[in-house]
């Protein structure tokens, strides 16, 4: 059975289509990009995966069931704007993710923090934007789930915290989950990636292993996601 | 050991290039253990997909062998070594041969630049 599927799914808001037939099946222990343009349809359909947003028509199944509260248990979501709380110290907020998830390891997460050199007694508030961005992907990655999904983790972040992340991201990957990155900034990211699918005005329109698809093109994916939306 | 790839061809054919290099100048010795392939992808910053794709062409090639439950070995086959060190110079002369002779030169000349420059 399939980590994810999504089968025939529209979404417009107020009449305006925002995603097209989208059907894609994501299968375990890949690490997938999900490249396009800004305002193609990236965050629209992590949002649906995530139940966070209805679809107008079409199914999603995790596990082979149809997203909701079990789905939720078994993905890990970091969308594109964080949502802690800045009044909060590290261990304040590391507590209420162990009250909030079950498969929240705190262990881990603590060893992470430790490895930033972060006091766990640090208010978010007084932390540097960059280190907030780590701080939250350390806790995203600290759930042992079946699939991260990962909303332009890259955007705006220097190149030292680029590979801080890009690190995080391959220490945690194991063969039993996969984990779905979303970004346009392909170059950076694209050596780690087991497959990519290209969305543009709400469609895919090419879905392909990264090697493979180098092999054919004689070029790099960002090259090939260049030549194809050159605007 | 120290990786570079450029993203314009297939990652894992640049880990065989790069790994086939190790192994036959010997900085990754013969009979010698390698790390898992997680630590091998850790170590090297690529997926671990992409480096047990890599490891499985090396397992092609007879450059490593697996054995079981205990993991992956570099060969002791040193003829096939030296077999693959050979082809690996030649390819490289070939290479140099062709821009020389695209730059003008003749293979005098380039024999009389080799002894020259070379201690």
């Amino acid at each position: 059975m399939e980590l994810l599927e999504c089968k025939h799914i529209y979404k417009g808001y107020d009449k305006k289509p925002v995603l097209k037939d989208i059907n894609l099946k994501i299968p375990r222990g890949k690490i997938i990009g999900l490249l396009g343009k800004n305002g193609m349809g990236k965050t629209t359909l992590i949002k649906l995966i995530n139940d966070l947003l209805i679809p107008t028509s079409g199914e999603i199944l995790v596990n082979g069931k149809e997203v909701g509260i079990e789905s939720k248990k078994i993905i890990s979501y970091l969308p594109e704007r964080t949502y802690l709380d800045k009044s909060m110290t590290i261990k304040q907020t590391l507590d209420y993710f162990t009250d909030f998830y079950d498969n929240f390891d705190i262990e881990k997460a603590k060893k992470l923090i430790k490895d930033l050199d972060l006091e766990i007694d640090t208010k978010i508030s007084k932390m540097s934007k960059g280190m907030q961005e780590k701080l939250q992907l350390i806790l995203v990655m600290s759930r042992n789930v079946e699939l991260y999904i990962l909303d332009e983790p890259l955007g705006g972040v220097d190149p030292a915290t680029r590979d801080y992340i890009l690190d995080t991201i391959l220490n945690n990957f194991n063969e039993d989950a996969s984990i779905i990155i979303s970004t346009h900034l392909i170059s950076d990211i694209e050596r780690i990636l087991d497959e990519v699918i290209f969305i543009d005005k709400g469609k895919i329109i090419l879905s392909s292993d990264a090697d493979k698809l180098r092999e054919k093109e004689n070029s790099s994916i960002d090259e090939i996601f260049r030549r194809m939306f050159k605007c | 050991m120290n990786f570079i790839f450029d993203n314009d061809r297939p990652i894992y054919i640049q880990l065989v290039e790069q790994l086939e290099i190790y192994i036959i100048s010997g900085q990754i010795k013969s009979g010698e253990k390698l790390p898992s392939v997680r630590e091998l992808a850790l170590k090297t910053k690529v997926n671990p997909n992409t480096m047990q794709k890599a490891l499985v062409e090396l397992e092609d090639l007879k450059l490593i062998y697996t054995e079981r439950t205990n993991g992956k070995y570099v060969t002791k086959d040193q003829k096939l070594l030296d077999k693959f060190k050979d082809k690996y110079a030649r390819e490289k002369t070939k290479k140099y041969i062709n821009e020389m002779q695209e730059l003008g030169f003749i293979d005098p000349e380039i024999i009389e630049i080799l002894k020259e420059e070379s201690i």
